[in-house]
Order: C-alpha cells, then structure tokens, then sequence
C-alpha cells in the first residue's frame, strides 16, 4: 500500500518540478489576491460624490454644508442651481448624495424651530446608500447639538450647565480603530485556500482523466484509497504552504495583528483542508473535462462564500438559510482564523469549530473515496 | 481447435449500453492461449468498448466475460495482474522521463523492488530506447513511445494483453518492429487481443473478429474469411472516372458489389467470364474508359465490405 502511495507522491513531485509554471500558477495568483482583495474589500464609504443645492444662502446653510466638506467621507462636486439639475446629475450617477438645504433654513434655526435639510440619495448600492444616510445623519445631529448649545448660551448664559446628555464611548474590542481589513484579511485567507484547493484538486484529477493517464492508472491493481491519497497529499502540503504565505503576506502587508497560536491555526487549516480537497475530489468524479470541472467548482465555490459569513452577517440570515451555513465548512474556519488572528483565543473557545470542521471534512471524503471508482462508466 | 483448458478469455452474449445506444450487441467469442486474436472494424464499431470491458474498465450491461478464469463483470480488480493493457491514446506522463515512467507504473504494479531494475532494462531494450532512459517521454518519435507503451504493459509479466490500435498514426517501419513484438508475446504463450483497422495487419493475427455498429459479422482465421468470399469472383477495374464508374457498375446486371479501393474499384460479379466481356462495352458505351479490368484474389477489406453491406465506412489498408 505505501509503496503506490509513494510512487504517486513521486510522480506528482516529478510533474510539479519539470513544471515551472505550474509552480508559478499555484502560488502567485493566491497572493495577487490577497492584496487585491485586501484592499478592495471593505464596508466603508468614503469620499462619496455629493451635490449641494444651497437655496438659503445664510450663515447656517454655510455652516452646515462646511461639515460635509471638512470629513472626508463627502466630496462636495457639484453646485447645482435648481432641485432639476440636481436630478439629473443624481440620473446620470454623477453623484450619490445630494443636500438640499430649503430657504428660510437659517431662519426657522434662529426662531427655535425645526428647519428640514432634505437629503436624496441614490440608492442603487444599498449598502453604499444606508452607510452614506447614516453619516449625513450624523453630521445634522452633531450640527443640531451645537447649534442647540451656542443658542442656548447666547439666551440663557446661566443656564448653559444644566443642558443634559448621554454621550457614547466607544470600545471596540480586538480591532480598535475598526478597520474593516482587520475583518476581511483573515477571512481571505479562507477564502483564497478553498478556492484554489478546490480547482487544483479537481483539475489534477480531470486533467489525467482528459490525457488518459487515468485509464492507464485504472488498469493497474492500485486501490481507490491509494490513488486518492497519492493525488491529494501534495495538495494538502500545497494548502498549507499556501496558507501560511497568503496569511504572513496578510499580516505584514495590512498590518492585521496574528494575536493567537500558529498550532491552533495549523489544526484549523488542517481540517478545513480535508474538506476542501474532498470537494475537488467529488468534482473530479463526475466531470469528464477541465471546463465542467471549473463550472463545477463555481457551483460549489459561490453558496460556500455566501454562507460562511464572509461578507455577509450569518445573523442577518433568513433562519432556514442559517440552518445551510452549518454545512459550510468556511464557516468554521472563518471563526477560527479571525478568532487565532485577532482575539488569539486557543482551543478553550475554538474546539466546536475544530469539531464541526472534522466531522464535515471525514465525511464528505468518505463520499468522495466510495463514490471514486476504477471505471470509466 | 484447442481444448478448452486452454482458454483464457470467453466472452458470451456481452452488451454493452450507453444510456439508450448499444455500442456492443450480443458478442461472444473466445481466445486460447498464446494466441493473436484481432479486432477488426470501421470507427465506432465498438473495439475499444469491448477491449475496455475485458480490462474491466467498462461493466458489461449483459452477458458474461471471464478473463484468466475471473468473472470482470463481478470482480474488476481480480483481474488486473493478469493482464496488460495499452489504450487507443498515448497514455504513459509526457512529462516524466523514460525510465520514470516505468518505475512509476513497475511500482503501481507492485513489482518487487529486486526484480523491478531488470524488469525496466528489460522494457528500455525492448522499446530500442538504451542511451534515452533519460529523455522527457513526450519528446519520443511515435514509434518509440508506442514501443515504451508496449514495454509498460509487460512490467508485470501479464499472461493476457490488450492493445487498442497499437500502431494508428505510426510509420510502417515501426508497425513491422511493432508486429515483430507482438509474434514475440504470442511466442511466449502471452494471449495477444489487438485492434485496429488495419486491414494488412489482420494477416498477421491468428484469428479475427470481424466487428460492425456492436456486432461480429464474422470470425476465423484469415484464409478462413477469405474463404467467405469465394461465391462468385472478385474483379479489380481501373477506370477513368472513377465516380462514375462506381454509380454505373453499382446498379448493372450481375454485379453484386463495387467499391473503391485506392485508385480503383472493387467489383465482386456472379460470373468472371461474362463481366469481363461485358462490363468494359457498358463502361465504355456511357463514356467511361475502362483501362483495365482482371480477377484477383479476394482481402480481408473486401471480405469486410461484403460482410458489412454498405454501412462499411473501411478506410485505409494495403492500397492507401
Ligand atoms: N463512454 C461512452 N459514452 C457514450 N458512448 C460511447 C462511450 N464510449 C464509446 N461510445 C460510443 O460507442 C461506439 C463504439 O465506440 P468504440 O470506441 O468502442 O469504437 P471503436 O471501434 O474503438 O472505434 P475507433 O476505431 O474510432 O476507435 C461509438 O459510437 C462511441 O461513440
Ligand atoms: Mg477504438
């Protein structure tokens, strides 16, 4: 029995040595990745282009519309005259935001009265669009509390102390500048392992099935098992090797702290590999070609994104959906690399993870070595 | 015809299905030891499928196939030391050296270490490939890797080998060594199944297996099935042109057969005396020159054309 694994182990090494760009491929594109995504994922808005549509021309309209542009989460590019031309800049996506302030602004402010700021936003992006509404909100609430004090000082000095207000303090825990990279750069490394994984796995496994290769393979007595293992041990040496790359290019070029344990990492990695490589594997069965191999592994790649609460909250979740995630094996590993990366909790914490991960990962391999056979029906 | 100890293949009444197409319709025959058994057929007429459900690679959707005494329909794996297998497509690792390719596969086999060294310069010599142990197999000439092949297959000493068109898409020259190789197997008691479509090559097989769309339409020994054909007589015309020569000659009176071969057509008459006088007037009465017209002695091709009827789509062979 270790005498095939091994002639397979060698015969892989000899192929991915004559094969320098095999080598190349298996390795730059995953950090390329990395630091594309790195920066192009986040949750933030900033520089939002914003129109503003001043009809008040009064000391307070010019004090409200300076708070947009002081933050850096607004650019102020247009100065429309007219509610119409405002539109149309809003029509062709000139802009996201646009602020109009109504006549008689600053003096409903000066009477005491509450004086409207209409905000339109465009809401294609909803996410962009809400985050965006959040902050105009809080730019009219922090102006309104000002404006509140400097009123009230100026009519009643003497009673200026007594004004009340609960003020927040914010603590974030474990990201304290709350850099959504701190989120997102361990859950690539997630991402990134299982994608490739699941496409080498199933196209080294195609790809001699394409060339005939296997057919020759499957005439000698060599068993299921052998075979498998022959064929996906350099890919789980592969995996690690990747992981620990993509995570130390991670950590050094966004600076996200590695606060836990390499080991609890490594049997998280571990884990989360056997399932991976036993999906490429149950792909690699059914396909006949590269190309289905590929869409294959879309198929499976997208809901194992979606559902590991790499983007999206699982708690926003319809409940059935909910339910789905628990078969996700991302989902594990993604508690596990953000909780290793950055709160460095061990095993204590992080055992049901290594658990579920263990058990998805034993059985959809058992699935894929009973439903590997030596035939070509 | 040997006894039946002697037997170390019976295949009786296989199917084999494809979904709603039969590729393989209710074949039987048998192969004895040491013997060369040769498939013979037009593309698709189901070798390979038939080969491949020996190697159990293929279950059979019915019937019974017993390999070195070993049922493949129910025990696939038993069978695997008895036999050597060389696919219709190159399939050793283009990327891996000579003699890495046959360690790899001497090791899949379980070759023992201490034989295993002997076992591949055996191989190497066989192959002609001394003083290219070392070069990338994709780099070999056709006729070499076909021979590495060969060589591949025989590691494991296999009393039984299956080669799917062996010497498709190789120079004549390496067909001759090639078929010296396989007279060589049978010498030593190894039962030898080829394929190919060939029709010279079916002269160096003891027996055939005549196969058309899944079915045999006939078996025996080469002077066996040219025998077959022996009712009536068989003419070689040269004519110009030869399009119209064949739709002429395929509706006329006494003529039961014609077809092209190379550059000049096959026609099998009931009768030699009388079409050699009248063919050539009627050819030559519808404009068509007849340069020449003469009995010869019946091949296998032709065996194969009347045998398949005009779904023969036979290409190739001694006049190409
Ligand atoms: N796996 C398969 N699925 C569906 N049809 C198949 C399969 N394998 C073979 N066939 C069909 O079965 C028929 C017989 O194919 P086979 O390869 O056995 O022919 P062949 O005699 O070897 O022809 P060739 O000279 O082209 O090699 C063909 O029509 C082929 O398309
Ligand atoms: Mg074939």
């Amino acid at each position: 029995m270790f005498g095939r694994i091994f002639h397979m182990l060698l015969k892989e090494f000899l192929e991915v040595k004559r094969d320098k760009w095999e080598r190349f491929r298996l390795l730059v594109p995953p950090l390329i990745q990395k630091v594309l995504f790195g920066y192009a994922a986040t949750f933030e808005v900033y520089h939002v282009s914003t129109a503003v549509l001043d009809l008040d021309h009064s000391q307070e309209s010019r004090e409200m519309v300076s708070r947009f542009t002081g933050n850096g989460r607004f650019d102020v590019e247009a100065l429309p005259s007219s509610s119409q031309a405002m539109r149309g800049l809003i029509d062709r996506s000139k802009i996201t935001v646009g602020i109009r302030i109504n006549p008689q602004f600053g003096e409903l402010l000066r009477k005491g009265q509450t004086a409207p700021l209409q905000v339109i936003v465009d809401g294609t992006n909803s996410n962009t669009a809400l985050l965006a509404l959040d902050y105009v909100g809080q730019i009219a609430a922090r102006f309104s509390s000002d404006y509140q004090r400097d009123y009230m000082n100026r009519i009643f000095p003497e009673y200026q102390v007594m004004l009340p207000s609960a003020k927040m303090e914010e603590r974030p825990w474990y990201n304290p500048d709350l850099d959504s990279q701190w989120f997102f750069v361990p859950g690539l490394v997630g991402s990134i392992a299982l994608m490739t994984i699941v496409n080498v796995t199933s196209f080294a496994i195609v790809r001699e099935r394409e060339i005939g290769t296997l057919e020759q393979i499957m005439v000698t007595p060599i068993r299921p098992i052998e075979f498998i293992l022959g064929k996906t041990v350099p890919f789980f040496v592969l995996g690690l090797i990747e992981v620990a790359l993509v995570a130390v290019a991670g950590a050094l070029w966004f600076g996200v702290p590695f606060r836990g344990n390499p080991l609890v990492m490594l049997l998280g990695t571990s884990l989360f590999l056997i399932s991976s490589l036993a999906v490429g594997l149950l792909i690699s069965t059914t396909c006949r070609t590269q190309q289905q191999a590929f869409a294959s592994g879309f198929f499976y790649l997208t809901p194992a994104f979606t559902l590991s609460g790499f983007a999206f909250p699982i708690s926003s979740m319809p409940t059935v959906m909910q339910w789905i995630t628990y078969l996700d094996p991302l989902r594990y590993y993604l508690v596990v690399l953000r909780g290793t990366f950055l709160k460095g909790t061990g095993l204590a914490i992080l055992w049901p993870q290594m658990v579920a991960m263990a058990i998805l990962g034993v059985a959809m391999f058992a699935v894929s070595v009973a439903r590997f056979e030596k035939s070509l029906d | 015809m040997p006894n039946d100890g002697n037997i170390s293949v019976r295949v009786d009444g296989l199917v084999k299905r494809f979904g709603s197409f039969t590729a393989v319709d209710r074949v039987s025959f048998s192969a004895y030891r040491g013997e060369i058994l040769g498939f013979l057929g037009p593309n698709g007429a189901g070798k390979s499928t038939v080969i491949r459900i020996l190697c159990g690679l293929l279950r059979p959707s019915e019937g019974s196939v017993i390999v070195a005494g070993v049922d493949v329909g129910k025990d696939p794996e038993g069978v695997r030391h008895h036999i050597g297998y060389m696919s219709q497509k190159f399939s050793l690792y283009n990327d891996l050296e000579v003699s890495e390719n046959l360690r790899f596969f001497a090791g899949l086999y379980g070759v023992d270490r201490g034989i295993a060294g002997d076992r591949i310069r055996e191989a190497i010599s066989l192959a002609g490939l001394q003083g290219h142990e070392h070069d990338l197999t994709g780099t070999l000439a056709g006729g070499w890797k076909q021979r590495l092949a060969l060589g591949c297959a025989l590691l494991h000493r296999p009393e039984i080998l299956f080669l799917d068109e062996p010497t498709s898409g190789v120079d004549p020259m390496s067909r001759r060594q090639f078929w010296d190789l396989i007279h060589g197997m049978s010498g030593r008691g190894v039962t030898v199944f080829v394929s190919t479509h060939y029709m010279d090559e079916a002269e160096y097989c003891d027996r055939l297996v005549l196969m058309n769309r899944g079915r045999v339409v006939a078996m025996g020994t080469p002077p066996e099935l040219r025998h077959l054909v022996k009712k009536g007589a068989l003419l070689l015309a040269k004519c110009e042109p030869l399009g119209t020569a064949l739709q002429i000659l395929q509706g006329s009176p006494g003529v039961a057969e014609a077809a092209v071969f190379g550059n000049s057509l096959h026609v099998r008459v009931e009768q030699a005396e009388d079409a050699l006088v009248t063919l050539p007037a009627m050819l030559e009465s519808r404009g068509v020159k007849c340069v020449s017209l003469k009995p010869i002695e019946a091949s296998l091709e032709d065996v194969f054309v009347q045998l398949a009827g005009e779904q023969s789509a036979v290409r190739g062979g001694p006049d190409r």
